[in-house]
């Protein structure tokens, strides 16, 4: 019995050491280090950052590590950290056309200013499992002469985006002027529907990846078909700059790494607009190209209204897409299933006991095909 | 954040009750606009919680917004002070705001909870803080927000009243059992969150303030002190409240809200008093119910027993006029002979474990 008469708290006691001990796991094993979680499980890291929201290797890899490997509590432990909080102010949007780019590939051109630039990637490895990262030493791939050698990884530098690229000649709608209005801030104000761009967007940034993975793929397979293209998907250093009013000057706060994707988007015009292409967007902290491109293609279905276009799929409906899309909130009450519920248990209980007692009242002949209902 | 990676981290120090002091303004200017607006849910900024949504997020924002440094602070769930949830909020409070806590319901200030009133009437100088999952009466007629909010501006819930009556169309009863909808002061429709509607009555006129947190939701409501509060029904449905059959186990108390226990895999099962301070309470003023002798009054929550043999016909046995189907003492043919020591009354033929009646 989980609520023994007096027994909750030294049960719960109990039960919260011996997760310590199951997390520490065989003690003649080493501890791993912070470190080692940041370096080496990079993109465990990255994803506990970006849908945490909060940049900050060092605290994402204590999550990681106190929640065992499970990302969806690290990002819990995140988000109930960074709540606390105070805010200073917002920082300026950040120029992703000013960042120091580690990886960037485009879709739809072959070459272009830049280069495609591969960068780290698992795109095109055989996934073979290699046994020799097997041991506790192991050399490596790369030696550091080789990482030497990649100059974008040694020196990462800014290129043009290929969505700028294509703005020059009008072929794709501008991206939203940047009026330096204060966002929507879903973390300090309770989101009300239809929501603004800024809403919407940082709601999907901090959005589950596997949820915005399902969606994106629907949109691939007829749900909101929007014909993309990557049209470019770019992974390095962004400066955050904040202009502190009391100072009354710019100062920058530090770079952050960051995966934006602008996909590329069919859109035939209207009355008042020329054919032409229109842009899904998806920005995520850290290398997390596969959430940055999911968003980005649920971002353009959910513009549907804007552009005219049919409604009628899942990853178009607004309200239903954003208010899932948040797994702290989706793991909190799904797993709430596991609290007592007995005393609403009782109440249902008590009202089918009572139903099947009327139903073998009115028809005591039926009472032998029960077992087939 | 620039510790080392090697060194130690710093140590990081919270707020009284958690929040800062600017959230909780902002929870205590919704809090006052729910009060002045009975019934309406206020959409408020809820913070993330070290706890995780659907566990009383909600609750835990509201009662950490009311909570001062002399209030104590009692926290119940399913009306039991001792489940493992209301320990660890009560313990999150412990330890963050540092404030006297109690089990007893007359002398907390603040109680917190999760699908029960406690049966000892609340006072004037009390507050009552109920966490709440779905805020919206109305979310499962029609799950948009958009929508749902508009048919409140509108007072439009003829939704409601049509659920309810196919409900008696179909099945004869209001198939409603726990967050039964009621209306505020005239007004609002509201979900009173999932008590059981044997509660229902007690938000009604209730001296205390009631205030009810959603946190995933972002809703905060609220029932000022004294206000009518109707459960809806139909003229030739009234609304009606479950009866037990018999008095708890432990305490004999009857006209209260019981749990089912099963004691057995045999069919046994005790009913005891769902409020365990409620329970203590009379088992120390001397109150005691058929098997109070052998549970023990130390324990609220009773603890498996030998007396295999209670209820011992197993039968799911309802009679829905209420009447529970005669019981002869000894049927129990496993362990332990079975009548417990009933001393009130030993001639009266004891109900069967028939659970509630209407």
């Amino acid at each position: 019995m989980y609520v023994a008469a007096k027994g909750g708290e030294k049960a719960i006691r109990n039960a919260h050491a011996l997760l310590a001990k199951r997390r520490r796991g065989n003690k003649n094993l080493p501890s791993i280090s912070l470190a080692q979680i940041a370096q080496q499980l990079t993109l465990a890291v990255d994803r506990v950052m970006a849908e945490g929201s909060l940049y900050d290797v060092e605290l994402a890899a204590l999550a990681v590590k106190q929640a065992r490997g499970d990302l969806i509590e690290a990002i819990f432990l995140i988000r109930a950290f960074r709540t606390t909080l105070p805010r200073f102010g917002y920082a300026q949007a950040l120029d992703t056309s000013e960042m120091l780019v580690r990886r960037r590939v485009s879709a739809t051109y072959k070459d272009l200013p830049g280069g495609q630039l591969l960068g780290p990637t698992f795109d095109y490895t055989h996934r073979l499992l290699d046994t020799s990262l097997g041991v506790a030493d192991e050399a490596g791939e790369v030696d550091d002469e080789a990482r030497q050698a990649d100059p974008a990884d040694a020196a990462p530098v800014a290129m043009p985006r290929v969505t700028d690229l294509l703005g020059q000649e009008g072929l794709i709608e501008a991206a939203p002027a940047d009026e330096g209005a204060e966002p929507f801030d879903i973390t300090r104000a309770p989101v009300s529907f239809p929501v603004d761009r800024s809403t919407r967007l940082q709601t999907l940034a901090r959005g589950d990846e596997g949820y915005l993975l399902a969606l994106g793929y629907s949109t691939q397979r007829g749900y909101a078909r929007s014909h993309p293209f990557v049209g470019e998907i770019r992974f390095g250093d962004v400066e955050v700059i904040f202009e502190a009013p009391e100072l009354g000057f710019e100062l920058s706060l530090g770079t952050v790494q960051v995966t934006e994707c602008q996909s590329v988007n069919q859109f035939k015009g209207s009355a008042t607009t020329p054919p032409q292409f229109t842009r899904g967007y998806g920005l995520v902290f850290g290398q997390c190209e596969r959430k940055a491109l999911s968003m980005a293609l649920v971002e353009r279905a959910l513009r549907w209204k804007e552009l005219g276009e049919e409604p009628g799929a899942p990853a178009q409906d607004e309200e239903f897409v954003l208010s899932h899309c948040d797994n702290v909130q989706a793991t909190g009450f799904v797993e709430h299933l596991k609290l007592p519920h007995y005393v609403d248990f009782q109440a249902e209980l008590d009202l089918v006991r009572r139903m099947r007692a009327e139903q073998a009242a009115e028809r005591p002949a039926d009472g032998i095909k029960e077992a087939a209902e | 954040m620039n510790a080392h990676a090697t060194g130690a981290m710093p140590e990081i120090t919270y707020n009284f009750a958690y929040l800062d002091e600017q959230t909780k303004r902002m929870i205590r200017r919704a809090i006052l606009k729910a009060i002045a607006v009975p019934g309406y849910q206020v959409p408020f900024a809820a913070r993330e919680m070290p706890m995780p949504y659907g566990w009383g997020t909600g609750g835990v924002q509201v009662t950490a917004a009311v909570l001062g440094p002399d209030d104590v602070l009692k926290v119940i769930d399913q009306g039991a002070d001792d489940t493992t949830n209301a320990v660890a909020i009560r313990g999150f409070f412990e330890k963050t705001a540092r404030v006297a806590t109690t089990t007893s319901a007359r002398e907390a200030t603040v109680i917190q909870t999760r699908h029960r009133i406690p049966e000892t009437p609340l006072t004037e100088n009390q507050i009552l803080v109920y966490q709440v999952p779905i805020p919206e009466p109305l979310r499962f007629l029609e799950p948009r927000e958009t929508e749902t909010r508009q048919l409140h501006a509108l007072a439009e819930y003829g939704l409601m009243h049509v659920k309810l009556y196919e409900d008696i169309a179909r099945h004869g009863h209001i198939a409603t059992t726990y967050a039964y909808p009621v209306e505020v002061a005239g007004r609002y429709v509201m979900d009173p969150s999932p008590i059981p509607k044997f509660d229902n009555p007690k938000l009604d006129d209730c001296p205390a303030l009631q205030l009810f947190g959603a946190g995933r939701e972002k809703r905060i409501y609220a029932i000022p002190p004294f206000t009518r509060v109707r459960s809806l029904d139909f003229e030739d449905h009234p609304f009606r409240v479950q009866r037990f059959a018999q008095p708890c186990a432990l305490c004999a108390a009857t006209g209260v809200y019981l749990d089912e226990v099963i004691l057995d895999d045999k069919g046994g099962r005790m009913f005891v008093c769902s409020d365990t301070d409620y329970c203590n309470e009379r088992q120390e003023a001397g109150h005691r119910g058929e098997m109070a002798g052998e549970a023990g009054r130390a324990s609220p929550s009773p603890q498996p027993s030998p007396l295999r043999g209670e209820g011992a016909d197993g039968a799911l046995n309802l009679s829905p006029t209420g009447k529970g189907r005669p019981e002869g003492p000894g049927e129990g043919t496993w362990g332990v002979p079975t009548t417990p020591s009933s001393a009130g009354d030993p001639g009266s033929a004891r109900a069967a474990p028939s659970g509630m009646t209407k």
